[in-house]
């Protein structure tokens, strides 16, 4: 008895160049195309709903500074997974280290008000940034002291992290003349991280954003360091062999994720938010998971996946308004869209091949 | 009913998901496949059984369900890393993702609406027993479910052919395939048994744990599950001790609470996670248990030379 219709994969003899440019968008084609029976089955016109999606927030110049808001902290903390990804480390807990590099960083603000001075900012962002590294530390120390499995224990932080956030926010750091509000003072002056244009809110995240982008870029295709990355992720024996050791990188990339979550959390409350919350984070840590595959963990294709993740947290936005269609579209998107990914990858090790038995007496007869 | 047993029956509460979805990882993981989508299938099964229960009206309606969500969601995952074999770690992250997502679109509907409770079943004279007949024998059909699933994967796995057949796959998945094992349908089997386990822990979540729906209701159940079966290093029996270790610490922040000492709740609500990670690091210490039991072939894809 033969199977009647099977997928069977064949090993390339080399990644093919074709389809590590092309995979990231046949996976955009087919979540848009199964977004688009979303639609139908929810009750909308598909183009319609489409149209609202991912076309018209790219209209208007507001929402195109609320884009350069979402897409800024998605980059920052993608292009750090990425170097996690690359080497091996599975850090999936930059949602705690986002949050946890927000409360850092809003210490000066919140429990010395009164010192506002051009030095608060860049010791706010330091602050960020340490608070993160701390966090993403403990994963990479407990695997290399304990072979503690980072997946689950960075993502045991998350809770824990977002657990602190809000007992801080509703204890210790809630406005006193905020009327009870769960929330911390609201940050002045020189505590806020400010807007670039006139034209909109769009803030020096985006800048930041863009330069580490630039940084990761050389650092993976110029450095040693870089190339250390990879050869311990790729080839972890031929990296032995070249003297690298995997525990110093392991704690590298991790405070480096940390430091840039850390980095991307304090910028979005210091310049989005300018005050402490419950809740910082729509996601970002989780959905900078799949920006950084969409990005194939290339700093350039990062820069590019994240504006498309942006645009899909701005498009629920708008569907939610005009369409009446709960916001919740969007995290079935993005999940349906690192799935695609995913998929499409294969195309890049695989040859795909598709048998009919029927083809196959034809041919044999 | 005394109070000991009222805490003794909140930890069976809380340990009775736990259970079962860590049992089905763990025949998923000793075929060689790592699915760290558990959190994603039980949170199908929840709003999977919620909702066919509320529709029906009947709670077991419910948890078929449940049970067969969760194996359908997870069939995606199988397709994915089996079929076209995709990185496991980061399938099952997109498996979490999307159930998350679905679940709280079509869970919106159901927002503040009263559940289906699923009662508990007493058995005659049994359930007589002082303590433990309350305990034990005056339950819910899941908890009796996770106490057959308890015995039967054990013999399933270490008493029967296709047990053994199972743990070869997973050990060495090429001198399987050499041995005309199909490597690939007896992984799809074993995701799916994973898969009908977590959606059955997730019903539990919304059938008996509470009966309401609620976003994220799972709160990294699935993930601590997942760490239950590194515990366990892989053994049925110590599930089990994990399970309901986890449990009497996820009760006994209420329990604390109740007793009236001073500390934020925030900080109580941590304790399972924190649990869980030095849980972890305890048993990941002795590396050579570790390697000892690790199914060889974990986490990787196989593509059969020709």
């Amino acid at each position: 008895m033969s199977p009647k219709f099977s997928i069977r994969l064949e090993k390339r003899d080399q990644l093919s160049s074709f389809f590590s440019i092309v995979s990231p968008f046949i996976a955009l084609l087919m979540t848009v195309a199964l977004g688009a029976v979303l639609f139908a089955f929810l009750g909308k016109n598909p183009a319609e709903a489409l149209y609202v999606y991912f076309i018209e927030p790219l209209t208007e110049t507001w929402s195109l500074h609320e884009l350069a808001i979402k897409a800024a902290p998605l980059i920052l903390i993608a292009v750090g997974l990425s170097l996690c990804f690359r080497s091996g480390n599975w850090n999936i807990g930059a949602e705690g280290q986002f949050v946890m590099g927000g409360v850092a960083g809003s210490m000066l603000p919140i429990v010395f008000p009164t010192f506002d001075s051009f030095l608060v900012l860049p010791l706010m962002l330091i602050c960020g940034i340490v608070g993160g590294m701390a966090w993403a530390s403990i994963p990479a120390i407990l695997k290399n002291r304990f072979g503690a499995n980072e997946i689950l224990t960075s993502l045991m932080l998350v809770y824990v992290a977002e657990l602190f956030l809000d007992w801080i926010v509703r204890g210790p750091w809630r406005n006193p003349q905020g009327f009870n509000f769960p929330e911390s003072r609201g940050f002045t002056e020189w505590q806020i991280l400010p807007e670039m244009l006139a034209s909109g809110r769009m803030h020096y995240g985006a800048l930041i954003a863009v330069l580490v982008v630039l940084a990761a870029w050389v650092m993976l295709s110029k450095t040693l360091k870089g190339f250390e990355i990879s050869v311990v992720g790729q080839a972890p024996r031929a990296g032995r062999f070249a003297g690298f050791d995997p525990k110093k990188t392991t704690l590298f990339v991790f405070l480096v994720s940390g430091g840039l979550a850390g980095l991307a959390g304090i910028a979005e409350v210091s310049g989005a938010i300018q005050q402490l919350r419950p809740s910082i984070s729509p996601g970002y840590g989780f959905t900078a998971i799949i920006v950084a595959f969409l990005g194939r963990l290339n700093p350039l294709g990062i820069f590019a996946a994240a504006i498309i993740l942006a645009l899909s947290y701005l498009g629920g936005e708008a569907a939610q308004v005009s369409l009446n269609v709960s916001d919740k579209v969007t995290s079935v998107f993005q999940g349906m869209l690192l799935f695609f990914v995913l998929a499409a990858d294969t195309l890049i090790h695989h040859r795909i091949k598709f048998s009919r038995p029927v083809m196959k007496t034809v041919m044999g007869a | 009913m005394g109070f000991i047993e009222a805490v003794l029956l909140t930890i069976v509460t809380a340990a009775t998901p736990l259970l079962i979805a860590a049992l089905g990882e763990l025949v998923t993981e000793r075929s060689g496949v790592l699915n760290l989508g558990v959190e994603g299938m039980m949170i199908m099964g929840a709003i999977a059984g919620f909702a066919f229960a509320l529709m029906s009206g009947n709670p077991y309606v419910g948890v078929i369900a449940g049970v067969g969500f969760g194996a359908l969601f997870s069939l995606l995952f199988a397709f994915l890393t089996v079929t076209l074999v995709t990185n496991q770690v980061a399938t099952g992250l997109a498996l979490t993702i999307l159930g998350l997502g679905i679940s709280g679109l079509w869970g919106e509907a159901f927002v503040g609406v009263p559940g289906v409770k699923l009662l508990p079943i007493e058995i005659p004279l049994l359930s007589e027993i002082p303590l433990i007949g309350k305990l034990l024998f005056a339950q819910d059909i899941i908890f009796y479910c996770s106490i057959v699933l308890l015995f039967g994967v054990s013999c399933f796995l270490f008493k029967s052919r296709m047990g053994l057949t199972l743990r070869a796959v997973g050990d060495n998945h090429t001198s399987a395939h050499a041995l005309g094992i199909s490597v690939s349908r007896v992984r799809y089997l074993a995701v799916m048994f994973g898969g009908a386990c977590s959606g059955l822990a997730g019903a539990y979540m919304s059938l008996v744990y509470t009966t309401q729906w609620i976003e994220n209701m799972t709160a990294g159940r699935g993930w601590i599950a997942l760490a239950l079966v590194v515990f366990a290093s892989w053994r049925p029996n110590r599930v089990l001790i994990g399970a309901y270790l986890f449990g009497a610490v996820g009760i006994a922040q209420l329990h604390i609470q109740a007793l009236g000492f001073k500390i934020p709740s925030q900080f109580l609500s941590a304790l399972p996670y924190l649990a869980t990670i030095i849980v972890l690091v305890i048993i990941s210490r002795n590396r050579r248990l570790t390697i000892i039991n690790t199914p060889a072939s974990l986490g990787k894809g196989f593509v059969p030379d020709r």
